[in-house]
């Protein structure tokens, strides 16, 4: 496989580039930390703008009035203490992940994120899957028949699908395929007294993944229409031809492979758009995920819970752009560790 | 000269031509609204759900109160629209600051601003957004500089870019040799040449900043003050089981000025790198 690309250096193999994959792991690993330090510190920041006392904030939606409760509070933050210090104690509650207390779901704000995030997170997988197979396949068809009626097809469709907003779009699919075809349910994530089987759940996955996912696919459809385009014309893919391979067996072999890499490279910026999106979608589908929880926080002004979604949020985006890297390095056996 | 030739180049790019007048069109559109419509958009007019054509003197409907939906639509253009112009600005004015700086100074300016850069690219824009507005409160201003604050960092690494290829040319090391200032050579000097695609970047930024203000509107927590679009979008779902136009309408609305500007944004990359056309 890793012959096929035309590197200058020979690619690493087996063993190597398990290693390699691991220092890179390492750096990746040492490479969060300031940044959610910086996440953290942002929060602080947004914490002491905030008219009304950390305090207030902490406990705003039920009036804590309980003595013992706010002396509690005040020592775990330290709101006696000069600002510095305030945001050292800070920084050392979430290293314990003590997020605070959510008092709308009678449980710990960690737990109450947790909670909600498998369905979050499948959301988010199966709309990236979903954008990235169509994505690449529209994307290699247009390339292949570029300046043809399916070239253009492709470009208006991406285009539609890149200017409508996500919820409205849901919304339009519900009103077709809910309401008037009644083919699919209008929202949540399995019937109501369902046990939760796969399929039920995939039956109500489908309208939120295609909401989420179109727009994405939109998207990897361009970049892949462009990156394939410009890989056809490289030294090696003549090459390749000019040994006798036939058309489709240069592009999916050698084009491909090439083309996708900036597909992946995107994927990884997009990790938090996509988390971000997931929080409309979710409540337009009624999906029971951590954007549902955080749309009820908001409303409800349950700060902590907002709060602890932003840092753990960003702790997932760089969870996903490290597994990212790990698939970049994995395509592309020429990089190497910067 | 070179100038009517950019201008060609973008009138013979169909798509963006069309994209431009539909764009001039609606922002027409919002800045006549209340000649075209003086009365208040929010006052009820009519029949409750009346179906778009079922009365002639309201050609888009009525929406579940009665409210005339093509006045609706007129108003909240102007406010959708604003508040995309200035979030992008916020967006541009914080992008190229930090972008220009880190270019033309590089080392560890630029470590700490691509960093940075990095930090705001972690956060979940629309959680960041969400959060900045819950507890600063859902303002108008509030809104447009969150927006402008989770939409700046692609403007930066592009005006970073333009900045590290031009801080050593000749016309540069001449300032310097003069004794120019730094900020004087910036802004002066470099930020004129770096600016075109930047221009280009930014106007995408609006079509991006107005998908963000109608999430945030149609999740209701848009500033109760204004009808954008979103907010709309968001007032008409309780009814897609009857009167599903009500959110069809602004809804499609978002999507042809959010389609234009795209168009328009690629038109006017495509006129600045021709040779990068059909890529």
């Amino acid at each position: 496989m890793a012959g096929e690309l035309a590197s200058p250096t020979p690619a690493l193999r087996g063993s190597a580039r398990r290693t390699a994959a691991l220092r890179l792991l390492r750096r990746r690993l040492i490479q969060a930390v300031p940044l959610m330090l910086g996440v953290v510190i942002i929060n602080f920041c947004l914490i002491q703008m905030a008219p009304g006392s950390f305090l207030e904030l902490m406990t705003a939606e039920n009036q804590v009035s309980d003595p013992a409760t706010v002396a509690l509070l005040r020592k775990t933050y330290g709101l006696d203490d000069p600002v510095w210090m305030q945001l050292l104690k800070y920084i050392w509650a979430l290293l314990h992940f003590d997020f605070g207390f959510s008092y709308r779901q009678n449980m710990p704000v960690i737990q109450a994120i947790w909670i909600h995030l498998p369905a979050t997170i499948l959301l988010m997988v199966s709309s990236i899957a979903l954008a990235i197979s169509i994505g690449v396949a529209a994307g290699v068809v247009a390339s292949m028949k570029v300046r043809t009626f399916w070239d253009s097809l492709v470009s208006i469709a991406a285009m539609f699908f890149y200017a409508a907003p996500s919820f409205w779009l849901g919304i339009m699919m519900i009103v077709l395929f809910s309401v008037k075809l009644g083919w699919l349910p209008v929202g949540g994530m399995m019937k109501i007294g369902g046990n939760g089987g796969v399929l039920d759940i995939l039956h109500h996955l489908i309208l939120p993944t295609l909401a989420l996912g179109l727009f994405y696919a939109a998207i990897y459809t361009r970049v892949m229409r462009s990156s394939m385009l410009e890989v056809a014309q490289l030294d090696f893919v003549r090459t390749a031809r000019a040994k006798g391979l036939s058309r489709n067996k240069v592009t999916i072999h050698h084009v491909l492979r090439n083309a996708l890499l900036p597909v992946v490279t995107i994927l990884g910026v997009q990790m938090g758009t996509v988390l971000a999106g997931s929080v409309v979608i979710e409540s337009v589908f009624s999906w029971p995920g951590v954007g549902s929880l955080l749309f009820d926080s908001v409303s409800s002004r349950n700060y902590p819970v907002v709060l602890g979604i932003m840092v753990l949020g960003s702790l997932v985006v760089i969870a996903a752009n490290i597994a990212v890297d790990l698939i970049y390095m994995w395509l592309d056996p020429r990089i190497e560790i910067r | 000269m070179q100038r009517f030739e950019f201008l060609g180049r973008f009138a013979r790019n169909r798509g963006a031509l069309v994209g431009a007048c539909l764009i001039l069109l609606v922002a027409l559109m919002a800045a006549f609204a209340s000649v075209f419509f003086p009365t208040d958009p929010l006052r009820i007019v009519g029949l409750p759900e009346l179906w778009p054509g079922e009365d002639p003197e309201f050609p888009l409907g009525t929406d579940s109160l009665g409210r005339d939906i093509l006045s609706m639509i007129v108003h909240g253009a102007r406010a959708t629209l604003l508040i995309g112009l200035f979030a992008s600005a916020v967006a541009t004015i914080i992008g190229v600051g930090v972008g220009a700086i880190a270019g033309y100074f590089g080392g560890w300016v630029d470590e700490i601003a691509m960093r940075a850069a990095e930090l705001f690219q972690t956060i979940p824009n629309l959680i960041f957004v969400l959060t900045i507005v819950v507890i600063l409160g859902s303002t108008l201003t509030n809104i447009v500089i969150a927006i402008g604050i989770v939409s700046w960092t692609p403007i930066a690494r592009m005006t970073r870019a333009e900045f590290l290829s031009l801080r050593d040319r000749e016309f540069v090391q001449a300032c310097r040799s003069m004794g120019m200032s730094d900020f004087r050579i910036i802004v002066s000097e470099i930020l004129p040449n770096a600016l075109p695609p930047v221009i280009v970047l930014s106007s995408l930024v609006v079509a991006g900043a107005i998908l963000f203000e109608s999430a945030v509107s149609f999740l209701g927590l848009g500033d109760p003050n204004v009808a954008s679009w979103g907010r709309l979008v968001g007032d008409g779902r309780q009814l897609i089981r009857s009167s599903w136009y009500i959110c069809a309408i602004p809804g499609i609305a978002i999507m042809i000025t959010v389609l234009c500007l795209n168009l328009v944004g690629d038109g006017l990359n495509d006129a600045l790198n021709p040779k990068l056309r059909d890529r």
